[in-house]
């Protein structure tokens, strides 16, 4: 069973008190529980089952503007008391910074609106097995498919946050989750694999099992017997399991610390227009049922939905407490990053987009950490197909494409065909004069 | 030592009975415990950015049978803990039926000393060699924009009691120190990235001013890489240099030689044993038994001694890596690479410190024999994709070669390539062997452990280099 608020909020206040009493000026504290329990498949039939039960503290205390942490999965009460002693230790010897604080009380979370991100149900591991194997046997009805892996995921989590300041607030969330991967083979004997997966907060929206097998086995498929492709300037489109990524770049350039280090190629670029005038982008937190919502931030600041984007033009960096002081900007509730991140979805249907170029390469994986979020260039791995007049023509591999943020953001025509599968989420997207290398 | 049943109403009898009876009809499994201590401390942006300090306690219990391996973990060392991660297991391998091997090799050599690099070295000290870093690094010049440095120290112990109460121990230190430098020069910016480490106390590491060292050299990349121009795009010649490019042996080769991939025949290399998968010249080892270093274990987290594993010899694929589970499966024995990230992940087979020895050609001649390609001497990270076999890397410092000479500085590029016929295109190896700085993490499965690679420099014949200039 997971542990209710109210254990929690004793460990969390325990805390709290203990780290006043030895000297603490301020402190913060998180308690999360979480069970998780995994079933594996394999080939049709039982690979692994996984149980998970993950109880964890984290601590930091404040001594004026001095500043140190800790964390533990041993909770006995000896340990813990051993651990903030250490803390408020390591906390006097550690140097001054002044933009060290709790964040400002008027920012603080103090109602919560009902989002449903807790769904109590429990299946049991029977049942699991059940569902992939309905996964499995849709995936094997195409004979091409020589292989399959297939999972299912329960996982429950509670947690409080504390800090010295009264804030005392936390909340029940769940997840549910299956995938399935495909390998076929082509007459070659060479392999390509794929995969389909559903994700959801409760248990009656995932995706239905031979819906999983079916799409998994199809995109596997597609991508046997690939070619190389010439180098040349062309137009790429990004699948919607790509395109993402480019928000994931964004955030990650806009976000307060980022932008205080001075290490982002989007430093100074606030209220300049970054993209292209049609483009919008919303972080959205509070979506009932939403895989990214949430009541407040990891700093129990409130969170509210922000424009990031409009019209092409950068509105607002992503801050938290201590860059925020940096840069002289209030928290916006953004510690630990963005919630539901998503692209307003664009005017043109996906069939229209994959005809607005005669010839474009369609991208539907990408390896490789190719992104240096200091200069903007972008090269990475991948995998994808010819498209010509809005056809599919044949499987790609083995080529890079590579470009420059600054460049690509400017160059974007998004489709309508916005879903919610992620917590970060975009249209499929043409991206005009990306480079790829092959032969 | 650690004990892991002090302070708990679990004793020692009661876990080995729960074990005994739990895994009676398995073939194989173990209850591992684990305790661990880390500590990070970053400086960034002229301030100590964060010092924090993690103490972890935890058990994994593991059931194998035939293929399906159950497992279940928690933080709560306790006799009802224990007891309801039995029944799981029980639960899941109801209609499963096994024997127990409790044969397991012993090892009497320690790869590394018992020490604890946290305590070793004190905070008030690490404080200060931060911001003396910091002021060394900073003094190079206003190019300097910014300067991040971290260490990072973790002690760790473990015990693995096995049906019948066997017990097998280790203790294993690890320390990295990174430094990070960004320059800017007439408005371009460029970041360098420099570090070391591995299974010592700090200052083995630091002494005699070789923090400096590192400092230099995230300045040094830095550096050429203000001057760099765009890389070139498509199929061309490519040199590695020597040590920490060897990350091309790891994901090209490497993972596809794990055995859980081969039995699953899901890796491109399967069905290619005795087969010649390299050119003639070239000879991979993956060994857990170098010491100090950070891939090194002195027994992997099943309890096997590592060992020296040859993985390919003079271009002949000899022996995938192995732990309990897939080397039962594929009858033969495990190779010392059953590894976990902690209690919370299960065993896999894994990479240890991964090595292509060294050929009879140097460097200079490589580069000679090359009329246009790229000299690629560091890279940031890799990845693979098993099944096609496609990988890829991305270059940190990298140098153009035309006509047979080392040209201007390239911007990173992502070189890629295909597993199983890359190394058939190594022409050339090296005789300048040389082990990474102590820095490598692997990902699998989302699991990350510490690994080590070595090689020579290497001539590659032909690979796509992803750059933007056509």
């Amino acid at each position: 069973m997971i542990k209710d608020q109210d254990y929690l909020k004793k460990t969390a206040s325990f805390c709290i008190d203990l780290a006043k009493k030895l000297g603490a000026t301020d402190s913060s504290a998180a308690v999360m529980h979480s069970i998780s329990e995994t079933v594996n498949f394999r080939n049709k039939k039982l690979d692994e089952s996984d149980r998970s039960d993950s109880l964890a503290v984290s601590l930091t205390t404040y001594i004026g503007k001095k500043k140190s942490s800790i964390s533990s999965s041993n909770l006995t009460e000896d340990n813990i008391k051993t651990l903030i002693e250490r803390c408020i230790e390591t906390t006097k010897i550690t140097p001054e910074d002044e933009f060290n604080s709790l964040p400002d009380q008027d920012l603080l979370a103090k109602e919560i609106n009902n989002l449903n991100l807790y769904d109590d149900d429990h299946i049991e591991n029977d049942e699991k097995i059940e569902y992939l194997k309905e996964v499995e046997e849709a995936a094997f009805k195409k004979q091409a498919i020589i292989n399959t892996e297939t999972g299912f995921s329960e996982s429950k989590s509670n947690f409080i946050l504390a800090n010295s300041d009264g804030f005392l607030n936390g909340y029940k969330s769940s997840s549910f989750s299956a995938s399935c991967v495909a390998i076929a083979k082509d007459s070659n004997d060479n392999m390509e694999r794929d995969y389909e997966f559903t994700s959801t907060c409760h248990l009656q929206d995932m995706l239905r099992p031979n819906q999983i097998g079916a799409i998994a086995a199809k995109k596997t498929i597609q991508k046997l017997n690939p070619q190389k492709i010439e180098s040349e300037k062309i137009s790429i489109i990004f699948d919607r399991r790509i395109s993402k990524g480019i928000l994931s770049v964004l955030a990650s350039a806009i976000s307060a610390s980022s932008i205080a280090r001075g290490t982002s190629f989007l430093k100074d670029q606030i209220n300049q227009e970054i993209f292209s005038t049609s483009i919008n982008i919303f972080d959205k937190p509070n979506i009932v049922k939403g895989l990214g919502s949430r009541y407040f931030d990891s700093e129990g600041v409130k969170t509210s939905e922000l424009k990031l984007v409009d019209q092409g033009v950068l509105k607002h960096y992503l801050v938290d407490t201590y860059n925020g002081k940096k840069l002289n900007l209030k928290s916006n509730g953004r510690s630990g990053g963005t919630s539901n991140l998503f692209f307003e979805k664009g005017s043109i249907s996906y069939k229209d987009l994959l005809k607005l170029n005669q010839k474009t390469l369609y991208i539907t994986e990408t390896i490789g950490h190719g992104s240096n979020l200091v200069t903007g260039d972008y090269s990475v791995g991948a995998t994808g197909f010819m498209v010509e007049n809005g056809v599919f023509k044949y499987p790609v591999s083995e080529i890079t494409i590579a470009g420059n943020f600054n460049d690509m953001f400017k160059n974007i025509t998004l489709a309508d065909d916005l879903e919610f599968k992620y917590s970060t989420n975009a249209p499929t997207m043409l991206i005009e004069g990306m480079v790829v290398a092959g032969k | 030592m650690n004990d892991f049943f002090t302070k708990t109403d679990l004793s020692r009898k009661d876990a080995e009975n729960i074990i005994s009876e739990t895994l009676n009809k398995c073939d194989d499994g173990e209850l591992y415990l684990e305790n661990s201590k880390s500590e990070s401390i970053v400086l960034d942006d002229n301030k100590i950015k964060s010092s924090s300090y993690s103490s972890d306690l935890g058990y994994g219990l593991r059931a194998v049978t035939g293929e399906v391996v159950a497992y279940s973990h928690s933080n709560e060392i306790s006799k009802s803990s224990l007891k309801q991660s039995a029944d799981n297991l029980s639960s899941t391998l109801k209609s499963q039926n096994g024997v127990y091997n409790h044969e397991i090799s012993k090892t009497n050599e320690k790869i590394y000393e018992d020490v604890n690099p946290i305590e070793k070295k004190s905070l008030k000290s690490k404080l200060e060699l931060l911001k003396d870093i910091n002021s060394y690094t900073r003094a190079k010049g206003g190019i300097v924009q910014q300067v991040t440095a971290s260490f990072a120290g973790e002690h760790k112990s473990i015990e693995i009691i096995r049906s019948g109460g066997e017990v097998l121990t280790d203790v294993r230190p690890l320390i990295r120190f990174n430094v990070s430098v960004m320059l800017e020069k007439n408005g371009k910016k460029e970041t360098g990235v420099y570090g070391i480490g591995g299974r010592q106390s700090y200052d083995e590491y630091l002494k005699d001013d070789n923090w400096k060292k590192v400092c230099d050299e995230a300045f040094r990349i830095a550096s050429v890489n203000l001057d760099s121009k765009p890389a070139p795009a498509g199929e061309m010649q490519v040199v590695l240099g020597p040590g920490w490019p060897a990350i091309l042996i790891h994901e090209a080769i490497g993972h596809g030689l794990e055995g859980d991939f081969n039995r699953k025949k899901t890796s491109a290399f399967h069905s290619l044993m005795g087969q010649r998968v390299a050119s003639e010249g070239v000879t991979i080892v993956d060994d857990g038994t170098l010491h100090n270093r950070r891939g090194s274990l002195t027994i992997d987290d099943e309890g096997t001694p590592t060992e020296k594993t040859v993985l390919i010899e003079n271009g002949i694929l000899k022996n995938f890596m192995q732990d309990r589970l897939n080397a039962r499966l594929m009858n033969t024995r495990s190779t010392g690479s059953g590894r976990r990230e902690s209690y919370k992940h299960i065993v896999l087979p894994r990479m240890r410190n991964t090595m292509m020895l060294n050929g009879k050609y140097s460097q200079e001649e490589m580069i000679k024999s090359v009329d246009k390609g790229i000299f690629a001497v560091s890279f940031g990270g890799g990845q693979v994709d098993i099944t096609s076999g496609k990988f890829v890397f991305n270059c940190t410092e990298a140098y153009e070669i035309i006509n047979g000479k080392i040209g201007s500085p390239i911007k990173g590029a992502t070189l890629i390539g295909d597993g199983p016929s890359i190394l058939k295109e190594v022409s050339l190896v090296g005789n300048n062997m040389m082990l990474d700085p102590g820095i490598g993490t692997c990902g699998k499965a989302g699991q990350g452990v510490p690994v080590g690679v070595a090689q020579p420099s290497i001539l590659i014949d032909k690979m796509t280099v992803g750059g933007t200039q056509l």
